[in-house]
């Protein structure tokens, strides 16, 4: 056998794929929807489509279950493309839950808009499986080309609503900052292959898209400056999706623009991809280059922290302010990742806490996401608090939900919100961020302000007396939405008081 | 794990569970509503009269007696366990809360408020998170049951309020917030650097003792961001401002429970937890808490006497009392600190009194505006005499719980600076102008035009039963610890005098004898 021969020998004998069973299964099933769109009669697809999406979610929930602890975890598959750890089993997870939430929302906005439905769940079905590929790539390879279906699908999502000349502008935006992020990342990632496979450098490596053989590369040479500036680059491209400060400029007009289950994917999804994405990193091949990371991504964080919450001040658009708070939130996370790269030794459970957070913004964000899709009216984008006046009293249990999710986001004891924060905060102090601490702590009690000017005009607010947006919210929803709503309202609760499991996870950490 | 253990556990669980049941009210008969209400204020009054009974003979851990621990989680990855358990700081506190708490249910049940299963439930949460604080050893669930009112209050104060309603509630939960993540901060600061691995306040105690006590400047700081943390959320002056407010316009049980029993988290944290971790820190800070509190006694003080409406004399006079709360705390003394404790049981009852009695007033002429008042005396002499009682209660006249208070600060302060007791001393002159003056603008005197026409219109009579229960239970409190204060200095002064929380009594070891004031009246 000759060396070639034996190589891609080697590649062949990694190839597992059962170990990539779920992301496939939902290929087939975005497929199968195309076919099912030929062989359905019209009448039946409105229905029948969202469903066939939503088993599919849920048969690739129960497989990624199945192989929670699966004996492949922690070996690199196909060639070193993937990599599979509980993070990354944790994030695929976390991507099914969130595309799942994302699914129902398109239920109850898709129909009010006459939207098609089969291209739509076609997208998500394939988006989420890109989503969860990214959270196990091992690759700069794979990491590119999963963040590039994920980045194009959504430039479709966010201008799904054809009509709408909002919607449309919102894709414009995304694309042409979408664009320049990928290309960001992408010269990033070129500067990182070239200086990494450069032969008169100790530790260079002909393998040098591979995490493990670049992070063994970047600790021979932490003071690299190509490299340096390549993983500045990465990160900023990162920063793009998570829409971190100073790369938040297209967040509110696209949140706004996108239909509301879009934005809620954008808001949930992308952000949780991103931060999948930086702790790979920032914990993986980046390690060594700490001098660079640590300070970038805590400007990051403080920028983050404090112009979310101000920008979101005086919004009244309420896509806009789950879009500026979201910025915010992608701060107080940011924080979490300095965290655990600050001291690594001191705070080896900051990723879960990451995480933990992660999954709690799901919920709250969710529940707040599903009141938005029930009140909204014929015009997706306007969504303003003045139409929220009343609504506790129209629908106690929307206004129920409704205060749930934001207490949760604004993380006030005892939903689950606050054990996030709670969890990043002790975090930071582990890893002796006092500034961070200090302006995360601030930038809580400002957030009180827009999250409560919410729920007031929710609560105290009364009708206003114009008939055609009264009459927009329903008095009774379907069962399967106030079951849905319902059980993720109990979830921050449940979540806020009893960690069990979670708080396990995070000690064996 | 025995009964008393579960009865504890039971006196925190109910009004939630209560509050649970009510989130489903739709499907609930009225009148059962009203049943699992009052069950859910009667069971954490009854736990804790017994509990009371029984402490004295109780077995105690490190001090502590009917202890219990619950993980709920995050017990292996940060030291968070829910752990219940009463000292003699915190069960003085207890009772006052279940007793404050039961009647200001009680008001609630018969207020005949719109929507009232959600009222009754929002009070039930906020109830059952205010009997958590006071019975949490864990000083993370101590924080975490307390912004358990946070939701509840916005809600109440916004839905149900009067005059400014939802600017007073914006403003109340920005200031509270503030407060509370500035405590936060400090608390997980405290639990970071004890090196205890563990949010228990016993094992932090035993972390900090000795030779594992913090740097002199680690603990300035970390005193100073609880004390400020603290002293928001206590209307501490200058940063009071949301407090008067905020009570003017909450509805009477929700001024009851949150003026009474709520305020009384920070001054209660800072006896239980920052003098006891943080004797070294305290003392830098004694002139700052001296005279922000002189602050609260003279500049609020006279802000109170210059007030026209009586609910907003009841609110400023609230916030002005509680700074005797923090000259005790001050006085960095056993006897300072037990004379707070006593403080904080007296200022909670006849504040939630004053609060009741107040709305029966504004039933009966149909005003706040004192100048508009008069003659009620005629129409209403037992509402007058309680009134009067709940003033000279709260000027603090021996016979009521407040004399001990007042009395014992005064005391330990005089140990501190002569001085600063002469000018504590003018706060007693102030308030009784003020209260004397409100029982005689009110009652006294002839009726006003507008008060005789709003009074054939709307002719209620004295105070009747369903005001007259709420209000004797507060009243009998009052008196029961006047004329016997043993029954909470007893307890008090065992958990203070004793080794575990030596902070206090080597900072000032000569005062120990002066404890015998309190404890044998």
């Amino acid at each position: 056998m000759t060396p070639e021969i034996k190589a891609l020998h080697d590649i062949a004998v990694s190839n597992y794929w059962p170990a990539l069973a779920p992301e496939i299964g939902l290929g087939v099933v975005a497929l199968a929807l195309l076919a099912l769109e030929l062989l359905l009669p019209k009448r039946q697809l409105a229905t029948v489509i969202p469903r066939v999406a939503i088993l599919g979610f849920v048969a690739a929930l129960a497989w990624t279950l199945r192989d929670w602890s699966a004996v492949w975890l922690g070996h690199e598959l196909f060639g070193g493309l993937v990599r599979q750890t509980t993070d990354s089993q944790i994030m695929r997870v976390f991507f099914l839950v969130a595309s799942l939430l994302v699914s129902f929302i398109a239920t109850i906005v898709l129909p009010k808009q006459k939207a098609p439905r089969v291209e739509f769940f076609h997208v998500l079905l394939v988006a989420t499986g890109a989503l969860m590929l990214l959270a196990q790539s091992n690759h700069f390879v794979l990491l590119f080309v999963a963040l590039e279906t994920v980045t194009v699908a959504f430039y479709i999502l966010v201008s799904y609503f054809r009509a709408s000349p909002l919607s449309l502008e919102a894709g414009l935006k995304y694309l042409v900052m979408g664009s320049l992020s990928s290309a960001l990342l992408l010269f990033g990632i070129v500067l990182l292959y070239g200086i990494a496979g450069n032969p008169l450098l100790a530790g260079h490596t002909a393998q040098s898209m591979n995490f493990a053989a670049l992070g063994e590369f970047l600790r021979h040479n932490p003071d690299e400056p190509l490299a340096l500036v390549g993983a500045a680059l990465v990160l900023s491209g990162i920063a793009f999706k998570i829409g971190a400060v100073p790369f938040q400029i297209w967040v509110p007009d696209v949140y706004q623009g996108a239909p509301t289950p879009v934005t809620a994917f954008l808001a949930v999804s992308s952000k949780a991809a991103g931060f999948a994405l930086l702790l790979i990193l920032v914990r993986g091949p980046f390690l060594p280059l700490a001098q660079v990371t640590l300070p970038l991504l805590s400007i990051f964080a403080a920028l983050s922290l404090l112009f979310g919450n101000l920008a979101a001040l005086p919004q009244r658009n309420v896509k806009r302010l789950m879009g500026l708070s979201g910025v915010s939130h992608a701060g107080f996370l940011l924080v979490g990742v300095v965290a655990s790269i600050a001291r690594t030794d001191a705070v080896s459970w900051a990723p879960a806490a990451v995480y933990f957070y992660l999954f709690t913004y799901l919920l709250g964000a969710m529940a707040v996401f599903g009141v938005m899709a029930h009140v909204a009216g014929d015009a997706d984008a306007d969504q303003d608090f003045r139409h929220y006046a009343g609504l506790a009293r129209k629908s106690p249990l929307l206004g129920a939900v409704l205060a749930c999710g934001i207490g949760s986001l604004a993380g006030i004891p005892p939903l689950a919100g606050f054990i996030g924060k709670l969890l990043i905060f002790v975090a930071a102090f582990h890893a002796r961020l006092w500034i961070l601490l200090g302006v995360a702590i601030v930038a809580v009690v400002v957030s009180i302000y827009y999250y409560f000017g919410w729920m007031r005009a929710a609560f105290y607010e009364e009708a206003p007396p114009s008939p055609e947006r009264a009459a927009v919210v329903p008095l009774h929803l379907g069962v399967a939405a106030s079951l849905t709503l319902v059980s993720l309202a109990l979830a921050t609760v449940l979540l806020g008081v009893y960690q069990g499991p979670f708080g396990q996870w995070i000690a064996t950490r | 794990m025995n009964d008393a253990t579960l009865l504890l556990q039971l006196a925190v669980a109910a009004p939630l569970a209560g509050g649970l049941i009510l989130a489903f009210g739709n499907f609930i008969p009225k009148r059962l509503c009203k049943l699992i209400a009052f069950v859910g204020f009667l069971v954490p009054l009854l736990v804790a009269l017994h509990l009371w009974w029984g402490y004295a003979a109780a077995p105690k851990t490190s001090g502590y007696a009917f202890l219990s621990v619950t993980d709920l989680g995050l017990s292996r990855a940060l030291g968070i366990a829910l752990k219940l358990g009463l000292n003699g700081i915190s069960l003085p506190l207890f009772v006052m809360a279940a007793i404050v708490g039961f009647a200001a249910g009680l008001v609630a049940l018969q207020s005949g408020a719109e929507r009232l299963k959600l009222y009754l439930m929002l009070l039930l949460v906020m109830h059952g998170g205010l009997m958590g604080v006071f019975a949490s050893v864990d000083i993370f669930f101590f924080y975490f049951f307390h912004e358990f009112a946070l939701i509840p209050t916005f809600l109440l104060v916004g839905l149900w309020g009067g005059r400014d309603r939802v600017y007073a509630a914006m403003k109340m939960t920005i200031y509270l917030t503030a407060g509370a993540m500035l405590s936060l901060a400090g608390l997980i600061a405290l639990y970071a650097k004890s090196n205890a691995a563990s949010f228990d306040l016993i094992n932090l105690r035993l972390a900090l003792a000795g030779d594992g006590a913090l740097l002199a400047s680690l603990q300035h700081n970390l005193f100073g961001l609880l004390l400020f943390g603290f002293g928001i959320l206590v209307s501490l002056w200058p940063f009071h401002s949301w407090a008067p407010l905020g009570y003017g316009a909450a509805p009477t049980s929700v001024s009851m429970l949150h003026a009474g029993v709520l305020k009384k988290f920070g001054l209660y944290g800072l006896v239980q937890i920052a003098l006891p971790l943080l004797p070294l820190g305290a003392q830098d800070w004694v002139l700052w808490i001296v005279w922000l509190a002189l602050g609260n006694i003279i500049v609020i003080g006279l802000v109170t006497m210059a007030q026209r409406d009586l609910k907003q004399m009841v609110g400023f006079g609230s916030v002005m009392h509680v700074g005797y709360g923090f000259l005790g705390v001050a006085c960095l003394s056993t006897l300072g600190a037990g004379g707070a404790v006593l403080f904080m049981v007296a200022h909670g009852f006849s504040v939630a009194l004053l609060f009741l009695l107040t709305a029966q007033i504004h039933q009966r002429v149909g005003t706040f505006d004192m100048a508009q008042m008069g003659g009620l005396v005629k129409r209403a002499p037992v509402l007058a005499a309680f009134f009067s009682a709940a003033m000279l209660a709260s000027i603090g006249l021996p016979g009521f719980a407040g004399f001990w208070g007042e009395l014992t600060i005064f005391l330990a302060l005089w140990q501190l600076s002569h001085l600063y007791t002469a000018l504590a001393m003018l706060g007693l002159v102030i308030s009784a102008v003020y209260g004397l003056r409100a029982v005689a603008k009110v009652f006294f005197g002839e009726p006003t035009p507008n008060h005789v026409s709003y009074a054939t219109a709307n002719p209620t009579a004295d105070l009747d039963w369903a005001a007259r229960i709420p209000a004797l239970v507060l009243l009998a409190a009052l008196f029961f610890i006047g004329f016997w204060p043993k029954a909470l200095t007893a307890p008090l002064n065992e958990t203070l005098t004793a080794p575990s929380s030596s902070a206090l009594a080597t900072a000032v070891p000569a005062v120990d004898a002066t404890v015998n004031i309190v404890a044998r009246p």
